[in-house]
């Protein structure tokens, strides 16, 4: 009688814990389930951080240096010619491309390099934009790949956070390659 | 009435606490998951939409399947069109990069698919705003609103 009782209050020990560790771990996986949420819904609308590499932004942006990027204005179609904005590759979806904005869909774009004697135009398409790098010698852009849809881009670099002695918003295009019309006077 | 004021307190404190919990949740699961949209048109007849008139297909659109962007031929997928940020389309894949493409009133007979991208082409030929007109079609997946 006496090991029969001591048996049951080894089963419900057993299984007391059970519960316990059960109920741990599903409030673990739920707290993690709502902060990767929230997590997604902050890189997704509001920005994410990103280091650049490569030298084609010299010298507004050098190697290793690390950006913020903020979603809305993608969201809300209010990228501006002059922006530096972080795109999909059109060649290869899970790289990312760091460039300036030359032309909006509609805009006069150069596509001649300054060197060229002959000068010639062309007229971005509709639902496109044209991206050129700010270190026009070494940078493969528009140039080489012609323009992008819209879509393809996914935030506009709005500050720059590392080195610290090059902190805060980032300077116009040194490279005078943006053409300037009628209605951006005002 | 301490009692009613810490009732409504703890109403309120409940409210905002599942709002907190359910709206990321809702949001993650549209982005990453699933998605429900309306199909419009009559670029997908006889697979969509086959009476036309009013009465519009529902479809939902498994977002988890393209987190690596594969695709395979003949897969139906939505993309944002290259022509208008703001709309997305629905077509089937009739090619991959790499292959060669005989296209119907391209500007070139035949066309090879760049890395990265994939030609698209609606059922209904003639009807359908697709790679015959803008050409490759590349992962453009959310749209913009004004």
């Amino acid at each position: 009688m006496g090991s029969a009782w001591s048996e049951r209050r080894i089963t419900r020990w057993y299984v007391e814990m059970f519960r316990r560790v059960l109920g741990k771990t599903l409030g673990f996986v739920g707290y993690t389930i709502q902060y990767g949420c929230i997590a997604h819904c902050a890189f997704e609308y509001i920005g994410e951080f990103v280091v650049c590499s490569g030298p084609s932004m010299e010298p507004t942006i050098i190697n290793h240096d690390v950006v913020f990027s903020e979603r809305m204005s993608r969201h809300l179609c209010k990228i501006q010619k002059g922006d530096i904005v972080i795109a999909k590759s059109p060649y290869d979806p899970n790289m990312n491309i760091c460039k300036r904005v030359i032309g909006l869909e509609g805009d006069k774009v150069c596509t001649s390099s300054p060197s060229d004697l002959f000068k010639t135009h062309t007229y971005v398409p509709k639902g496109h934009v044209w991206l050129e790098g700010d270190n026009l010698r070494n940078s493969t852009d528009s140039r080489s790949y012609g323009p992008i849809p819209y879509a393809l881009i996914r935030g506009r670099v709005c500050l720059k956070l590392w080195p610290p002695h090059s902190f805060g918003t980032l300077s116009e295009s040194p490279t005078k390659r943006i053409i300037k019309t009628q209605s951006d006077s005002d | 009435m301490a009692q009613q004021t810490t009732a409504g307190r703890r109403y309120l404190r409940a409210f905002v606490s599942g709002f907190f919990v359910a709206v990321p949740v809702t949001v993650t699961v549209l982005d990453r998951f699933a998605y429900v949209a309306r199909v419009e048109g009559a670029s997908m007849q006889p697979f969509f939409n086959p009476e036309g008139g009013s009465k519009s297909d529902i479809v939902l659109l498994n977002r988890w399947s393209v987190r690596n962007y594969q695709v395979q031929r003949g897969d139906i997928v939505s993309i944002v069109s290259p022509k208008n940020p703001q709309q997305k389309i629905i077509k089937r894949v009739i090619g991959l990069e790499g292959d060669f493409i005989r296209t119907l009133g391209y500007k070139n007979q035949y066309v090879r698919v760049p890395d990265g991208h994939f030609w698209i082409e609606g059922d209904h030929h003639g009807h359908s705003l697709d790679s015959n007109s803008f050409g490759p079609a590349t992962w453009t997946s959310s749209s913009c609103h004004r």
